[in-house]
């Protein structure tokens, strides 16, 4: 009883054991070489993590940042530029339109080919993904906000900064992070492929090498590293909403 | 005094305003009254600068309006508060754009919630408040910067008629304690009789009666006969085309 009311109040905890269990049923029932348990699975976690494992995931964690940084700095002014700026909507959002849905995975050969095998490529592809999900958001959001907002910040004698910091800027914040919460996952599964490219370090790069080693215990490691590293960049999106945009959780 | 002068106002090829003629003496109060449409939100945002006519002009203390002026305080028909804010914030947020110290923001929003009322409400959201709270808070945001002149755009339309005479009384009561013009605009004509020292009556686009109200400010005046007079007298002058 204790147990079962422990479960139901961390949510988290109560996923992961069903995961184990579903994977003790897999691993039975497929076979222990290709799947194998999950207690064998994380001791290899544990071992590998140190060296080499550590280094492969802070080097797709710093891609991913960069990427978030850059596409943060450039998406948001972007659309706050089109969301108040109706002529520079009205040359640029039909582009926009057409490029938004596009799978920007097709443009890592073109990637490849103009910026190198490097980080530049692969940087660059997370930010092709993120920033049209930002601009879109962003802009939407400079849209919703009505003329009386508007009116009522500038009888209270905002300047422009102020209007900025005061009105603009909060009124988009949740929706930056509901951009970035719908396009984190896209990100990591992208640059989890162009990592298989001349890559050296990166946990997708670890992943697929141990795969063509035919080591699966230690691949399997590395999976539960990357899967920790996405459930980390989420509950740190989780982290920021809460703090950010209290008005928007409480309705 | 408030002047206003030939004032024209245009939405482009729409004449929202044809010839406005009125004045307001200092620290009195002034009721606009006239059906939908008819260009009082209009009038108002002139007055507050927030739009440009397209001739005549507006004079407050003598000076001819240009733009915002920072002694106008304004609450519009849907409060404008910043859902983001907490009613604390949305309060400071006049004082806190003129740049006060922080102790002077401090002691005035903490007296002017007072004033109204609305101290426990200060940490809640918007989002969290019923009609009558957020316009108490509307109310407290712009006491909040001591404007000379204040203009009030439908402030009450929404409220149930308890919270709406309560609200009105306040309004009184504030406009006895701080000296300051109140131009309030209404399509209601007990509201315009109960707060309007001065009362215009608009028709479309245009003055079509101006009026003093004796009966402004007397005590318990809801319950005398001479109150409902002067509703009937307003309504008769509405009705004529
Ligand atoms: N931004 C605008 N652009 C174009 N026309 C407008 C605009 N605002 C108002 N109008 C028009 O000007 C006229 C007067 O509008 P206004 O909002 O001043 O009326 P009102 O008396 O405040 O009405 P209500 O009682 O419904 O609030 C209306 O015919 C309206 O359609
Ligand atoms: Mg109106």
């Amino acid at each position: 009883m204790l147990i079962n009311k422990i479960l139901l109040r961390n949510k988290t905890l109560y996923g992961a054991l069903m995961i184990i269990i579903l994977w003790y049923t897999m691993h039975f029932a497929i076979g222990s070489a290709i799947i194998p348990t999950p207690h064998d699975t994380f001791l290899t976690f544990v071992r590998l993590l140190p060296q080499p494992l550590l280094l492969h995931l802070a080097a797709s964690l710093g891609r991913i940042l960069a990427a978030v940084a850059l596409s943060l700095a450039i998406g948001v002014s972007m659309g706050l530029w089109l969301g108040i700026n109706q002529r520079a909507d009205k040359f640029f959002s039909p582009m926009l339109y057409i490029l938004y849905p596009l799978p920007k995975i097709a443009l890592l050969p073109i990637f490849m080919i103009l910026f190198g095998l490097g980080n530049t490529s692969k940087i660059l592809l997370i930010i092709a993904i993120l920033i049209f999900q930002i601009i879109v958001t962003v802009r939407g959001g400079v849209r919703e906000l009505t003329e009386e907002l508007f009116l009522s910040a500038r009888s209270l004698g905002m300047n422009r900064v102020q209007l900025y910091r005061h009105l603009i800027l909060p009124a988009v914040l949740p929706k930056i992070i509901t951009a970035l919460r719908i396009s984190i996952g896209t990100s990591i599964a992208v640059l989890f492929f162009s990592e298989n490219y001349a890559a050296t370090y990166g946990i997708g790069y670890f992943i697929m090498n141990r795969w063509s080693m035919v080591n699966y215990t230690e691949m399997f490691g590395g999976i539960v590293g990357l899967s920790i590293l996405g459930f980390g960049l989420f509950k740190l999106i989780d982290f920021a909403e809460g703090e950010l945009c209290i008005w928007i959780k409480i309705k | 005094m408030i002047e206003v002068k030939n004032l024209n106002v245009f939405y482009g090829r729409e004449h929202a305003l044809s010839n406005i003629n009125f004045s307001i003496d200092t620290n009195t109060t002034c009721a606009v009254i006239g059906p939908s449409g008819c260009g009082k939100t209009t009038l108002l945002y002139a007055m507050a600068g927030l739009i440009t006519p397209r001739s005549g002009e507006i004079r407050i203390h003598g000076q001819r309006l240009r733009g915002i002026r920072k002694d106008t305080g304004i609450i519009l028909q849907d409060y404008g508060l910043m859902p983001w804010k907490t009613v604390w914030h949305n309060v400071a947020l006049g004082l806190v754009i003129r740049k006060l110290p922080r102790d002077a923001i401090h002691g005035r929003v903490t007296a002017v919630l007072k004033e109204l009322g609305i101290q426990q409400l200060k940490d809640k959201y918007p989002v969290q408040l019923s009609g009558g709270q957020k316009q108490r808070v509307a109310i407290a945001r712009t006491l909040a910067v001591r404007p000379d002149l204040l203009l009030m755009d439908e402030p009450f339309s929404t409220l149930d008629a308890l919270t709406k005479e309560h609200i009105q009384n306040l309004i009184l009561t504030i406009h006895r304690h701080n000296p300051m013009t109140l131009v309030l605009v209404t399509h209601n004509i007990q509201e315009a009789v109960f707060l309007g020292r001065r009362i215009i009556v608009m028709g479309k686009a245009s003055i079509k009666h101006i009026l003093d109200n004796p009966t402004f400010g007397r005590e318990n005046v809801r319950d005398k006969p001479e109150f409902y007079d002067m509703c009937l007298k307003v309504r008769k002058y509405m009705g004529r085309v």
